[in-house]
């Protein structure tokens, strides 16, 4: 089962709830940060980190001699990543979104791509757990092709780690976020019981609904709010999966990178039962 | 020779628009028949990336040989230079108080952008 | 007219608590809400929308079905896997674009021999001109799964600055996104000071570092304040230390504090909601930040 961990608001748990579930799934797990820009599992993970790969985006190469500036390329390209006036086309990088339309239309072949760095995936393991990660370089401007390459890494051949996927997802419900949810079997919404944890947990329920995927919620500091998110969740008939309540301890543990497992080791169970109610719910949804 | 200055309003009168890529409009002066022509380009203010891109394409497409405005990223910048078309940044006032300035010689062409052109 | 920009790199810092408290003592900005993703602060400053304008953010392609020869070529054209075939009937193959991974690149449109692809322009949701109790406040919703670009960031924030150009406001204050994407680059190019909001935590202290890197790349006065020190003051410690190093200027520290959350039950800013610890800090804070902007 892939499991995505996500959240409207950042700063919801997502990462406790995430790192929670892949130390407590017994055998079988892989925990995926797709939180590419900013990613923290790792600081609670502490793999061990085997390989790293680049991953790279196709950018267009002029071939200035086959070039008889058409500018074919430059009319066709929407991000103005490719633009001739007049003159030999001029490449903008960070605008390209790696369609390969400029290659495919110029008339001379003039165009081949080259393949540009935006960030790198690594892969490690601690204990019994794979973990997989994605990092963004500073700088860069699009995140779905890291996130992208995150899951491809996963599901790279047969491996036992299988079992369990849980995917860290980036906030918010743009496409980051929809790269990161797409493809999982079922999600979690990790949020607060405050106005701005309601406010983005439903514009999150709507993203995860359009997207056709079974979620349900889980509260984190659930008693340091109000009741409307358990209220939205009722009148909603969204299932609420977990609850955290606030304790200083776990902050404080939070705040040195121990994972909630070693700060409130009775979470196991609760995570646990988190995790066979959501692959019930993805096994249900597949039902014909 | 056709000069083109990014201008908030529509006449040489009105005030230059500091920016180039999200520019309202450009008003295109002739100085050999001192005619000048408003070019609209607001499609372009609600453009993200590539605004400073789109808006050199435009001022290209009109057979403008200068561009006279306040400040120029780097990415028009090239895409302008590649063109051949000169870029004079620093203007204030009004367009025809540029233009009188650059034809004076007052303000004279950049050989660089002078911002930090991620939006430009 | 100056320009400040609140970023966290990580989420859920105090971002948004401290730009409403910001606004709340400025009295006089104009205030911008530029995490148009997860788009909060609307919570808090309760503005009243005066003017709606819809964003427009490229095109998608669609498919006319009734004349889709069922080639498949734009399936294997799209690098984004955003061609999906269905299977209808027994003959006919039906190909349909999933309009959330579509990125409007046109390519299957170009090059479907039967020309039955449109490119149309798609509505990534809508951005208002408001006015707070504060004054005057752009604010944007992203539509859902929208291509957040640092598009919608650009226009929230042109518009916040012409807005006190016209009305001769003196700053802008700016709620920025998370992260180090698109937005965030969108949001901090060009301004005039950056304050980046963390909190003492392994995660807080690895995001504010590359926040901190992308921003210094802008040529804005850097600064960094502490929420909820108190939980890790060591660690607070490390991140101020490490801030100075990097450039940046360390302009406060704001206490935790359970009034934070109670002023957002509220739906009131934390200085006007109580005078407790963080309300203190806070206002400290601003006393820091404004001595920097004059």
């Amino acid at each position: 089962m892939i499991l995505a961990v996500a959240s409207g608001k950042g700063g919801t748990g997502k990462t406790t709830v995430a790192v929670g579930l892949a130390l407590s799934a017994r055998g079988g797990a892989s925990l995926l940060d797709c939180d590419v820009e900013e990613p923290n599992c790792h600081i609670f993970v502490k793999p061990e980190i085997l390989r790293r790969e680049p991953v790279m985006v196709p950018i267009p190469k002029v071939d200035k001699d086959a070039c008889n500036s058409c500018g074919q390329c430059s009319e066709f390209c929407r991000f103005h990543a490719i633009v001739a006036l007049k003159t030999e086309p001029l490449v903008f990088p960070e605008l390209c979104h790696g369609c390969g339309g400029c290659a495919w239309i110029c008339p001379r072949g003039a165009i081949r791509e080259i393949r540009r760095e935006i960030g790198a995936v690594e892969v490690g393991m601690n204990g019994g757990l794979r973990f997989i990660q994605g990092i963004m370089n500073v700088g860069q401007a699009m995140s779905p092709p890291v996130i992208r390459a995150v899951k491809a890494a996963a599901l790279e051949g047969n491996s036992e780690h299988d079992r369990v996927m849980i995917v860290d997802c980036p906030p918010g419900t743009a496409c980051p976020m929809v790269a990161a949810v797409r493809g999982s079997d079922a999600v979690v919404l990790v949020t607060e019981p405050t106005p701005f944890g309601l406010h983005d947990l439903r514009l999150a329920a709507e993203t995860v609904r359009k997207l056709g995927i079974p979620f349900g919620v889980a509260i984190n500091r659930s008693d340091c709010g109000d009741g409307r998110v358990e209220d939205y969740c009722g009148a909603e008939k969204i299932p609420i999966l977990l609850r955290i309540p606030e304790r200083r301890d776990m902050a404080e543990g939070y705040s040195r990178g121990e994972s909630i497992l070693s700060a409130a080791p009775e979470y196991r169970e609760p995570l646990l039962r988190l995790l066979e109610e959501t692959s019930r719910m993805a096994v249900e949804n597949k039902k014909p | 020779m056709k000069i083109a200055v990014t201008c908030r309003g529509a006449s040489p009168d009105s005030p230059v628009d500091p920016r180039f890529g999200r520019a309202s409009k450009f008003i295109l002066v002739d100085t050999e028949s001192d005619g000048f022509q408003v070019i609209d380009n607001a499609q372009n203010l609600n453009s993200a990336q590539g605004a400073g891109i789109q808006s050199a394409e435009t001022v290209s497409r009109h057979g403008a040989e200068v561009v006279i405005t306040g400040h120029c990223g780097p990415k028009a910048f090239r895409v302008l230079s590649a063109a051949g078309i000169k870029i004079v940044v620093g203007a204030q006032g009004s367009v025809a108080a540029a233009i009188e300035s650059f034809l004076k010689g007052d303000l004279a062409p950049s050989e660089c952008s002078d911002v930090d052109g991620h939006w430009e | 007219m100056k320009e400040l920009v609140v970023i966290s790199g990580k989420g859920g810092t105090g971002k948004t608590s401290i730009t409403a408290s910001f606004a709340a003592l400025a009295r006089d900005a104009v205030v911008a809400d530029c995490d148009v993703d997860a788009a909060d602060l609307h919570l808090l400053l309760s503005p009243e929308i005066r003017e709606r304008r819809e964003f427009k953010c490229g095109v998608e392609a669609v498919i006319r079905a009734a004349d889709c020869t069922s080639c498949g070529k734009c399936e294997k054209f799209c690098r984004f896997d955003a061609i999906r075939k269905t299977v209808e009937g027994e003959e006919k193959a039906l190909f349909v674009v999933d309009a959330l991974s579509c990125e409007g690149c046109g390519v299957c449109a170009r090059f479907c021999p039967a020309g039955a692809i449109d490119l149309v322009e798609r509505s990534g949701g809508e951005w208002f001109i408001s006015e707070c109790r504060f004054g005057p406040m752009i604010h944007a919703q992203l539509g859902i799964g929208g291509e957040n670009s640092g598009k919608l960031v650009s226009i929230v924030r042109d518009a916040a600055r012409e807005l006190a150009v016209k009305s001769g406001r003196r700053l802008v204050i700016v709620d920025g996104p998370p992260g180090i994407g698109c937005p965030v680059i969108a949001s901090v190019a060009g301004a005039d000071v950056v304050l980046a909001a963390t909190e003492p935590t392994l995660s807080g202290e690895h995001d504010v570092e590359r926040a901190l890197s992308l921003a210094r790349r802008f040529g804005a006065i850097l600064m960094v304040c502490v929420n909820k020190w108190d939980l890790n003051p060591e660690l607070t410690g490390r991140i101020e230390h490490a801030a100075r190093a990097a450039g940046a200027e360390v302009v406060g520290r704001i206490g935790y504090d359970r009034t934070v959350t109670e002023a957002q039950i509220a739906g009131k800013c934390v200085v006007e909601h109580s005078d407790g610890p963080a309300a203190r800090d806070i206002r400290t804070l601003w006393e820091n930040v404004l001595r920097r902007l004059d």
